[in-house]
């Protein structure tokens, strides 16, 4: 029986989401009793076989599969899935792993379970804890049927970080995908120039309604620069339009996993604590001790974050100017 | 070219601080809390009313529950949309396979009138977020789909979709009709105008019974996440507390 991973990659370029669902699935294939396989889609990914702890790599290659396409890649899954009869089928709960696995599903008309924290075999299918509310909430759920998909909740499991320690046999599978599923491979690209962003940053200065206005995030910005972070900002800072929603971290913004979150007159709200809650600590800097954010931190400094921030950023400057 | 675009919203309740669950464990305790349109999905009603202000065309809006989710239609049509329908339930809840079923039926039946250009669907709904329903709605009509739309432009025949990734940003050219997954941020919703209320009220609501049957996943229970253990460090008050945020910082690598 087989547990198909489906690995997420950029152009070739392995997404760390995929070393976590490597992760997540070998403590679910041992209970479902399942082997596990990869898929990687698109020959641009053919060299990242040996990046993978797994029995089987099947490498999908097809004209179609040239670049990312949400159809071309839910269809490969799909064929995969028929052509090997799999019943079990798992990516990272990133945007693309949900979106490909929810293509999959929808084209074998089977069940698909979006951001698992477990699964378990049950007599005719599986049983599953998965995050609502963006992780506020724990769901049990069952799912029934002889063909089940899942994905496993981002940053819910360690990445590994052993290589293959075996090398994995790898097998070719050509999925004749219809070309007009090229109508949705990405057309078009924006590279990020240089630079950290809010996802893979390792410092996250944000700042909430306590920050005033946009002016008020220039000391959050001169922190962040001296750390070699980015700025970030709560869901009422972009309803306010001090800054754009790009820096939103929250359930409809940006998840962040940073080492330190500094977390700078925020209340802590559901929305925004569900996208900060990923991060290694977190310090809160407010007024507040009751506030939210405060009661939920790892560390907390209780003043007003207009001068306790350029404090710290003269701290780090005093330092910086002894060393040197 | 005059557009006509569909959006679908859900009801959700309007989280505070805390979530709380009721007595038999099915659904959120809502006694306490206000309801609202999911985020992403009352952006999504911003983007179409805003592509039809300047393309020409109609926003439907469509929703899959009881009829106090004429709440959210009302508010979609006071903000620009002109006609609304509601998929009715029994207020359970419905999964995403059933939803998806539901919202297709109703589609095959409004577009006996012609075709959307644009079905628009959030990226996730907030509440159960099973990250599917509009993706299974386009394959069903067998159109193109990408989700997670931060910008949605039209030229010609096409929409053309931007969306955020890890090495940047991405554009998609999709052929219309399509259907696009949206997300917060994508536009800044107006505030209802006293005119639009005025005019949302006298909109007839239609409505649609659903005979779809439930899928393969269900609910089983839900509950609060374990609560993160109150065991905050104080570092200081006000800026004494700056050496002590340093060392910090200085145990993490910061030179």
């Amino acid at each position: 029986m087989m547990l198909l991973v489906v690995v997420e990659h950029d152009r070739g370029v392995l997404a760390p989401a995929t070393q976590e669902a490597l992760t997540g699935a070998r403590s679910i294939a041992q209970r479902l009793g399942a082997v596990i396989c990869a898929l990687t889609i698109g020959a641009a990914a053919d060299g990242l076989a040996a990046e993978l702890d797994v029995a089987t790599v099947y490498q999908a290659h097809d004209d179609v599969l040239g670049d990312y396409g949400p159809e071309a890649w839910g269809e490969t899954v799909a064929a995969f899935v028929r052509a090997h009869n799999v019943p079990y089928v798992l990516a990272c709960g990133t945007d693309r792993g949900n979106e490909v696995l929810a293509q999959a599903a929808a084209r074998l008309d089977v069940p698909f379970i979006a951001n698992c924290s477990d699964v378990r075999p049950t007599g005719s299918g599986i049983a599953v804890t998965r995050v609502r509310w963006g992780g506020s909430l724990l769901e049990e759920a069952t799912a029934e049927g002889t063909r089940l998909l899942f994905s496993v909740t981002h940053h819910a499991f360690e990445a590994a970080t052993s290589a293959s320690a075996n090398t994995p046999s790898v097998e070719v599978f050509e999925p004749r995908i219809d070309p007009k599923l090229a109508r949705t491979v990405v057309a078009d690209r924006v590279d990020r120039t240089a630079g950290v962003t809010l996802a893979t940053a390792p410092f996250v200065v944000g700042g909430g309604r306590g920050v005033g206005s946009p002016e008020g995030f220039a000391p959050l910005e001169e922190l962040a620069a001296l750390l070699g972070g980015v700025v970030g900002c709560s869901r009422a800072v972009t309803n306010n339009g001090w800054r754009n929603h790009t820096d939103q971290v929250g359930q409809t913004g940006t998840r962040i996993a940073p080492d330190l979150y500094f977390a700078c007159g925020i209340s802590g709200a559901i929305q925004h604590w569900v996208g900060a809650m990923a991060s290694k600590q977190i310090l809160a800097i407010n007024i507040d001790p009751q506030a939210n954010m405060v009661s939920r931190a790892d560390y907390a400094v209780i003043g007003d974050l207009h001068q306790v921030v350029p404090a710290i950023s003269a701290e780090i400057k005093r330092r910086r100017a002894e060393r040197s | 070219m005059a557009l006509r675009i569909l959006v679908c919203v859900k009801r959700v309740p309007a989280p505070g601080a805390r979530i709380n669950i009721t007595d038999d464990g099915l659904a959120v305790d809502t006694a306490f809390l206000g309801f609202t349109t999911s985020p992403h999905e009352e952006c999504a009603v911003e983007a179409a009313v805003q592509l039809v202000e300047a393309h020409g065309g109609s926003v439907t809006v469509l929703t899959v529950g009881t009829s106090e989710a004429e709440e959210q239609l009302r508010y979609s049509l006071s903000v620009g949309a002109s006609a609304a329908v509601l998929v009715t339930t029994d207020g359970t809840d419905w999964d995403p396979q059933r939803t998806a079923t539901a919202i297709l039926d109703a589609v095959q039946v409004l577009e006996a009138n012609g075709v959307f250009d644009l079905v628009l669907f959030g990226n996730e709904s907030a509440d159960s977020g099973g990250f599917q329903v509009g993706v299974r709605c386009a394959v069903a009509l067998g159109r193109p789909m990408v989700n997670g739309g931060k910008g949605l432009v039209i030229d010609g025949e096409f929409a053309i979709v931007r969306r955020e990734a890890d090495a940047g940003q991405e554009v998609y050219r999709l052929p219309m009709p399509a259907v696009v997954g949206v997300k917060e941020g994508i536009s800044l919703p107006r505030y209802p105008s006293m005119k639009g209320r005025l005019a949302s009220k006298k909109v007839e609501i239609l409505r649609h019974e659903s005979t779809a049957e439930a899928g393969g996943q269900r609910l089983v229970t839900l509950a609060r996440a374990a609560e993160v253990a109150s065991s905050t460090v104080i570092l200081g008050h006000g800026t004494d507390a700056a050496p002590a945020v340093v060392d910090l910082l200085e145990s993490l690598g910061v030179r």
